[in-house]
């Protein structure tokens, strides 16, 4: 398992970048990855999303599709596109923490 | 690792819901990679952008052997809307959504949405029988333009 360095902070992750213990997640590492994948700064309309995903992640155990962000009126498919532009489901689930999500929806 | 592509242009031509879904599922799943995707509806693939038809699209349980069943079963009343039925209750369950809110999901997330000009003179349609998502009626030439410099799917 490789390891990566956001400030301070040690993190596990895995070959992708995407974090493999979310209990070392905090908000800084969260707006650091975010400036990796080109997101400049987390606005409220991103920690949004952002909860939302560990809510759902902690609740159900699953990464919620972007089909259920958009349904859930955290926010729509439109705006996720442009929150997280080139990759708004894998962008958003890395900043949040969570594996890489595997659907195909 | 080679060169990531940059765009995608999918043909649908097939109608009936395995005809159409895999257009859809690829051209959403572009997009979700941050892949530009233009769709081209032709023929009975236009079922899915009409209005009146988009949310009737049924799997064709005659002479299609991925079925599994001998068209003659197939033929019975009602075995198409079993199957189609059938088929949408485990969509629903993997979270693929039917498809007028998939091509809503799709223009949402910038995918662009095209109708063949041939087909909608053959078939006599206007614009106004296709959902908003549509950008306009296009010909193959202009087709060919959007697709320039990217990959062509053919479904």
């Amino acid at each position: 398992m490789a390891q990566k360095q956001y400030g301070a902070a040690t993190v596990e992750v895995d070959a992708e970048g995407f974090m493999t213990d979310l209990s070392q997640w905090t908000r800084d590492i969260a707006a650091a990855i975010a400036k990796e994948e080109g997101i400049a700064e987390l606005t409220p309309a991103h920690w949004k999303v952002v909860d939302y995903i560990q809510k759902e992640f902690k609740e159900n155990g699953q990464v919620p599709s972007i089909r259920k962000l958009n349904k859930s009126g955290v926010t729509s498919t439109k705006e996720l596109y442009d929150l997280f532009p080139g990759g708004p489901a894998k962008k958003a689930a890395k900043i949040s923490g969570m594996k890489k999500p595997e659907g195909c929806v | 690792m080679s060169e990531k592509i940059q765009k995608v242009s999918i043909i649908i031509s097939k109608g009936g819901l395995d005809g159409v879904y895999p257009g859809l599922i690829m051209a959403n799943g572009a997009r979700m990679e941050g892949i530009e995707a233009n769709l081209f509806f032709t023929f009975f693939g236009q079922d899915a952008i009409v209005k009146k038809r988009m949310n009737k699209i049924k799997v064709a349980t005659v002479g299609n052997p991925g079925m599994h069943i001998a068209s003659i079963l197939g033929m019975l009343p009602g075995m198409s809307a079993m199957a189609t039925s059938m088929m949408k209750k485990t969509m629903e369950k993997l979270d693929i959504p039917p498809v007028p809110e998939y091509i809503e999901m799709i223009h949402d997330a910038g995918g662009k949405l095209y109708a063949c000009k041939m087909t909608v003179d053959m078939f006599k349609f206007k614009k106004e029988d296709f959902c908003p998502q549509i950008d306009s009626i296009i010909t193959v030439g202009k087709f060919y333009e959007l697709a320039a410099g990217g990959e062509i799917i053919f479904t």
